[in-house]
């Protein structure tokens, strides 16, 4: 029998199914591919125990025809979910002994449609990054390559292990949290498709939270289809998350192959940036021409403010990240050094238990809140969020979606931005504007760049229309015959 | 105004600001499911919103809402249909979060006015500037190993309303008032309980002084002080503090500053330069607090009479004196206790009863109304007594002592007791007709001094065991020594 790590989901799904392999063969297979991955970091911790177990489950459910929507199918997720009595870190020092006695709603959905925990993945710390460099547990490594290079190159954050793992194969998909591209970025590097949803689609009940008005969880995957069937399932209105809609979850698979003819889709021409490589102008235009001719309508539009988002979201997300981080003081849980003096008790807890970006962003998100500080900064960044979500709902009132490149690059080297966080933070330049207005938004892998690195293409949709995205999606899928890695280089010799 | 202070330079004015802080009455808490009781074990009503676990959300208790609009409508208040929880960010073990949730420009409630009630009967407004919800921190316990502090959490999350009052108090005597006038009307709404012992109930001080009319002086906070007698012991002591140093020369320094009741003293706390900057901005876990006009109105109509009104209802309807009306319903159980006690029996003695005999009773035991062996029916059943003739006040304060003792029926103790009072003038007259005889040289000795009569008065209640009808036996004596 082939290797099933090959199956996408749908594939997966379809042949559990029709019975073509047991469960217990596919998630040993993903268990193997798991293991022989690790120079790609992108777990932190496996679970192959308790992923046979489930499969053992799985199979006496399809044995008796009590299989549920998700049954069998193996998924990583992100180190930023809790998940009951398994290990959750955020990818911190502070957590690295952290075992939640509770599951987020987003896995708990998962689980109870019938999917398989293969283990939690890797993330740059409390998912403050754009690279996967911040992690206490080491960067992921991004399994694409430069055409005839060996250097390693990073798979974008924060979600770079959910990223890497799909696209080397291990697991049929993953999530992620996006609070300002970090599940689009990663997709964009990887050649996935990442999709953030509207703002209030996922529950956010039991997500380590970094920045609550931004934050949202979204599903990684190797084609559309399968993004679809993910977010299906893992979406749900939960009283627990005052945040969370109530809005009818409609079935998003079937708007894969739905046609977009009639429809328009606007291009903001703020998205033009000065210095963009041609690979990206490049692609951004042939995307334009597969949306036309499948019969959708181009039209150029302005998003006028777009130019102040980058500001405003890194005076937003550090301000609510150094309030929700507070709560990491070592008196409860987690990292803890003891002192005499409660001060330096705090002092040292917190030094020893952060990395750099996370200390960074906390000290920003603190100077931006202070007093004297606060109405210059945060309530202006407010008063711009606020003028940015008008930029979008007056968009689309012309159009149904928005089409932008992912990134303003692909992925680059390990350690190339590591000191400059100026010209990491520049990565979120096209993807941060959306989580400020709350719209849903997708990354596909749309081409290569002259070295052979995916780049991905973002459609940008109304809230909670998500179906539409899927449907522009697909075609853009279709149309670019986007070819997936074949050289798995990092497998170590059997 | 007679609320000035005697200084060396002359007379000085207090201006007193109150925050009050009142532990709602809810089940649960105000962002998560845990119980709210009081002296439960350790930790032991904590969810993992409670103890700021990575992920949790809060997500709001709707009867705190609906309590706190209760309380606003009881305080004159202007009800914001929409506000905003903010975040007032600080490190200490006892706070979980890290921070906690609050109300800061935009709360539930906005200006009202209570009217506080004086000596002498006076009446005065002080007008309340804003009412919001936040929740109670969990509570460091220092006692509880020799190099270790614990934290408990089982207040942690519990719902508070801040209420904070306009700079309108001049006088130790007018914060007391104050205090106890919000106390009774979220009594009345049952919306706190009031209990300060417990810490349901406490109060945040703002003093200042100044010379009458200039601008107002830099002020201190006494926090938390939590009895209405150290209320006024800390305002005084306060105030004269203040004075002293400004006359001395000095400059008042803005502190926050905490009252010892041992000393009777107030003492520093932190400065201003030491003062938090707690760094507030909007919750972004929890949406706008909104809600319809029809929402307030629906809790108005569930308004009890609150106690300026009843006091009024009081004068009227039961004849009482504004005084007696005002001590009545400063506690909503009195009031009650009175309404029950005097259907059907004269109110007036019914109030005397209470403010005298009970009040006295009840102080010397050390309990509460609500706690009284004696039940209002049975007090109203022993003033009708008393009222009809079936026995007389002495007997009555004797029955009294046996009500307080066994809480029994006052009827069923005048019954086996033979307490009835004799008014039958046959029977009177034969108790007396025999004194006269046996006293041969009383009779004599009244001739000359009147004041006798007294002693024959005092034979006759000796021989009824007090329970002859006193205007009777007056009458008969009269007719029958004073020819």
């Amino acid at each position: 029998m082939a290797n099933l790590t090959n199956l996408c989901l749908h594939e997966a799904r379809d042949g559990l199914i029709k019975k073509s392999f047991s469960t217990r063969d596919l998630i040993i297979d993903h268990i193997d591919a798991m293991e022989s991955s690790r120079n790609l970091n992108a777990f932190i911790t496996e679970t192959p125990e308790l992923a046979l177990k489930s499969a053992d489950l799985s199979d006496k459910n399809f044995a008796n025809q009590n299989n549920r929507p998700l049954e069998g199918i193996p998924l990583g997720i992100k180190d930023m979910f809790c998940t009951k009595d398994v290990l959750t870190t955020a990818s911190s020092k502070m957590l690295s002994s952290f075992i939640p006695p509770y599951e987020s709603t987003v896995t708990d959905n998962l689980w109870k449609k019938g999917a398989i925990l293969l283990g939690k993945l890797n993330n740059d710390e409390f998912a403050m990054g754009s690279s996967n460099e911040t992690s206490f547990f080491g960067p992921v490594i991004n399994p694409w390559k430069k055409n005839d290079s060996t250097e390693s190159l990073v798979p974008g954050g924060s979600s770079g292990g959910s990223a890497a793992s799909v696209a080397a194969g291990v697991g049929v998909g993953s999530l992620g949290t996006d609070t300002g591209g970090s599940i689009r970025q990663p997709a964009a590097f990887t050649g996935t498709v990442g999709l953030k949803p509207t703002y209030g689609r996922c529950s956010r009940w039991g997500i380590i939270a970094f920045a609550s008005s931004l934050d949202q969880a979204g599903p990684i995957t190797r084609n559309v289809k399968d993004n679809a069937i993910l977010l299906k399932n893992m979406c749900s209105h939960d009283s627990k998350d005052t945040t969370s809609s109530s809005k009818e979850i409609p079935d998003f698979e079937s708007s894969v192959g739905k046609s977009i003819k009639g429809l328009k889709v606007g291009i903001p021409s703020e998205f033009i940036q000065d210095g963009m490589s041609e690979d990206i102008i490049e692609m951004w235009t042939k995307g334009k021409e597969w949306l036309k001719a499948a019969g959708a309508e181009i039209i150029d539009i302005s998003l006028p403010n777009t130019k102040y988002a980058l500001p405003c979201y890194y005076i937003i997300a550090p301000a609510e990240a150094s309030s929700n981080l507070s709560r990491y003081d070592g008196v409860r849980f987690g990292h803890s050094v003891n002192s005499n003096d409660i001060n330096e008790m705090y002092e040292k807890t917190r030094s020893e238990g952060f990395g750099d970006e996370v200390k960074r962003r906390i000290m920003i998100g603190t100077y931006v809140l202070s007093s004297g500080y606060y109405d210059a900064y945060y309530l202006k960044a407010q008063k711009v969020r606020s003028l940015i979500s008008l930029d979008y709902s007056q968009a689309f009132n012309k159009v149904d979606v928005l089409l932008t490149p992912s990134t303003p690059n692909s992925a680059f080297n390990l350690n190339e931005k590591c000191d400059d966080p100026l010209s990491m933070y520049l990565n979120d330049v096209f993807t941060v504007p959306v989580n400020l207005a709350g719209l849903p938004a997708i990354s596909i892998p749309s081409s290569k760049d002259k070295n052979g690195l995916p780049l991905g293409l973002q459609l940008i949709g109304k809230p909670f229309d998500e179906e539409t995205l899927y449907s522009f999606a697909n075609v853009i899928e279709e149309s670019s015959n986007f070819k997936s890695l074949d050289n798995k280089w990092w497998l170590k010799d059997e | 105004m007679n609320n000035l202070l005697k200084g060396s330079t002359g007379d000085w004015e207090i201006v007193i600001g109150i925050e009050i802080h009142a532990q709602i009455i809810s089940e649960s808490k105000l962002f998560s499911g845990s119980s709210t009781i009081f002296g439960s074990e350790h930790n032991t009503q904590v969810s993992f919103v409670d103890a700021g676990m990575p992920g949790m959300l809060p997500v709001i208790n709707s009867i705190c809402v609906e309590q706190a609009v209760k309380t606003g409508l009881g305080l004159n208040a202007k009800i914001n249909n929409f506000s905003i929880f903010d975040r007032k960010n600080y490190f200490y073990p006892d706070l979980p979060q890290g921070y906690q949730i609050s109300q800061f420009d935009q709360p539930i409630v906005g200006e009202g006015k209570v009217l506080i009630d004086l000596e002498g009967n006076i009446e005065k407004e002080v007008r309340i500037e804003r009412l919001h919800l936040e929740q109670d921190a969990g509570k460091s316990l220092h006692d509880q190993h020799p190099s270790y502090s614990f934290v408990d959490l089982n207040r942690s999350g519990v719902a508070l309303m801040e209420i904070v009052s306009m700079p309108d108090m001049s006088s130790a005597e007018e914060a007391q008032a104050y205090v106890k006038k919000i106390r009774n009307i979220m009594k009345y709404l049952r919306t706190c309980d009031g209990n300060m012992d417990e810490g349901s109930l406490r109060a945040d001080i703002n003093v200042s002084v100044r010379k009458p009319g200039d601008d107002l002086g830099t002020r201190c906070e006494i926090k938390n002080v939590n009895s209405i007698k150290f209320i006024g012991q800390a305002i005084e002591y306060e105030a004269k503090r203040q004075i002293k140093i400004i006359e001395d020369g000095e400059l008042i320094k803005q502190q926050t500053r905490l009252f010892d009741p041992k000393k009777g003293q107030t003492r520093s706390m932190r400065s201003k330069e030491e003062a938090h900057d707690y760094r507030y901005f909007p919750d972004p876990d929890l949406l706008p607090l909104t809600f319809t006009d029809e929402f307030v109105e629906n809790i108005r109509k569930t308004l009890p009479e609150l106690p300026d009104i009843r006091r009024r209802r009081f004068v009227d309807d039961f004849n009482l004196s504004p005084y007696d009306a005002s001590i009545l319903v400063s506690e909503r159980e009195t009031a009650d206790y009175f309404e029950i006690a005097s259907e059907g029996v004269n109110s007036k003695l019914v109030c005397n009863w209470i403010v005298g005999e009970l009040f006295s009773f009840l102080n010397k035991v050390n309990k509460t109304i609500d706690q009284s062996p004696i039940t209002p029916q049975n007090l109203g059943k022993l003033i009708n007594l008393i009222d009809d003739g079936t026995i007389t006040g002495r007997i009555a304060k004797d029955i009294f002592e046996i009500m307080t003792e066994s809480g029994d029926d006052p009827i069923s103790i005048v019954d086996s007791n033979n307490m009835r009072q004799v008014s039958d003038e046959g029977e009177i007259e034969k108790i007396i007709d025999s004194i006269i005889e046996l006293n041969p040289d009383q009779v004599k000795a009244l001739e000359d001094k009147p004041n006798l009569m007294g002693w024959f008065v005092g034979q006759v209640m000796k021989e009824t065991q007090g329970r002859a009808n006193p205007q009777k036996v007056n009458d008969i004596l009269n007719s029958k020594l004073l020819k």
